[in-house]
């Protein structure tokens, strides 16, 4: 069969086409990957749009309290105490006004009682996360569906960029293996492995099977937990109801926390 | 030839240090490496069953725990519909481990005769092994 030059090239371009389509669509189907029909979410996992949460530190009054939402939350998390304070990794924490609020900390002649208060703070969850936009393997992400900044270990390269980047200091690195600095392991859950960042990660592992994060659990009303986008949601009811501040809105992060100032018979 | 006793001597000594490890390892070769399914908890089961097959468990397991683990983290879904149409718990500590509670007979047989090093226990916590 003898083949002029365009009729080569037509049945050259033809066939590429038609194997790179095939290829294509072989591999597509060959993908190791799970049909939507075998996997789904848990029916009992608690379903918003944007989790946050109010929390009255007015309710907290003696050491205890503060104490009862930490280890709520370190001690099923396996959280490690680590013994040197500059390797120290914490998923929630207290700290003074001044370090919480430090734009409005100068005023001097303010509520004394507030600014020498304790608050209770953890990740903010923000709706613009710094830590996201910096992470360069997208260990770091915002979940679409609900909101939750959340960490994926199995990615996490300790680069520390998401630590530089939080205004809320709400990140811990694992300097040292965090193993031997966890006194009682919860077998339920990992622990975490040296050179990862670690943070609060609202819960995920409790709100997928209907619970409430460790904090608000155990806080006895202090920490209010909520869909922020629902009007009817708890949370939102004690913002429009109550004076609340979030800490350094200034930066644009849109945090979801809220702190409520001041009791509801004074607003 | 020169030093004909010391060359053929020499040359012997070379063949028998080359093929030595083939040599030691004569039929040792196709030695089976079978993980044990003899737990505790599997024993108690009235039919013996995994998420999947045997055979798919055996040779995809690692794009299972993949995918596994990707949708939990990442996409929040925590339950697995098996071929078998039973409901399963995405997890590998609460879900893989409770049945296979032999780590070191189970995972790390093969997984040491194939000399390949997963990294899941650098977080996962590994069931406490029970003395056999």
């Amino acid at each position: 069969m003898s083949m002029n030059r365009r009729q080569f090239l037509k049945l050259a371009s033809a066939s590429t086409i038609l194997g790179v389509g095939a290829a294509s669509v072989i591999n597509n189907i060959s993908k190791g990957s799970l049909e939507a029909a075998q996997i789904h979410p848990d029916p009992r996992a608690l379903k918003g749009k944007r989790w946050g949460f109010v929390v009255d530190v007015s309710k907290l009054t003696t050491e205890e309290d503060y104490q009862k939402c930490m280890n709520a939350c370190h001690d099923i998390h396996n959280v490690p105490s680590n013994p040197n304070p500059r390797h120290e990794v914490k998923w929630i924490w207290k700290d003074t006004y001044e370090h919480t609020f430090p734009n409005t900390a100068e005023d001097k002649i303010m509520n004394k009682e507030l600014q020498e208060k304790n608050f209770l703070l953890f990740c903010n969850h923000c709706a613009q996360p710094a830590c996201v936009r910096v992470c360069p393997t997208k260990a770091t992400f915002k979940r679409e569906s609900d909101g939750v900044v959340m960490q994926d270990m199995h990615r996490c390269i300790g680069c520390r960029f998401c630590m530089a980047a939080c205004p809320f200091g709400a990140r811990s690195f694992n300097y040292t293996d965090p193993r031997p600095n966890i006194k009682v392991e919860n077998k339920e859950f990992p622990t975490r492995m040296i050179g990862v960042v670690e943070k609060c990660t609202a819960c995920y592992e409790r709100l997928a099977i209907g619970q409430q994060p460790a904090c608000a659990e155990a806080s006895n009303g202090a920490i209010v937990f909520g869909d922020l986008e629902d009007p009817n949601s708890e949370v939102r009811k004690l913002i429009s109801e109550k004076y609340t501040i979030r800490r350094k809105p200034e930066l644009g992060t849109q945090p979801s926390i809220y702190y409520v100032i001041g009791g509801g018979e004074h607003a | 030839m020169y030093n004909s006793g010391k060359i053929i001597a020499g040359l012997v000594v070379f063949l028998v240090l080359a093929m030595l490890p083939f040599l030691l390892n004569l039929g040792k070769a196709n030695a089976k490496i079978e993980p044990s399914i003899d737990t505790p908890e599997i024993n108690a089961m009235p039919q013996k069953h995994c998420v999947e097959p045997k055979a798919f468990m055996r040779s995809e397991h690692m794009q299972l725990l993949n995918n596994w683990r990707d949708q939990v983290v990442r996409n929040g879904n925590r339950i697995y519909v098996g071929s078998d149409g039973k409901e399963y718990a995405i997890s590998l500590q609460n879900t893989c481990m409770k049945c296979h509670s032999n780590k070191k007979d189970f995972c790390d047989k093969c997984h040491n005769y194939m000399a390949v090093k997963p990294y899941c226990w650098g977080c996962h916590i590994a069931p406490k092994e029970k003395k056999a």
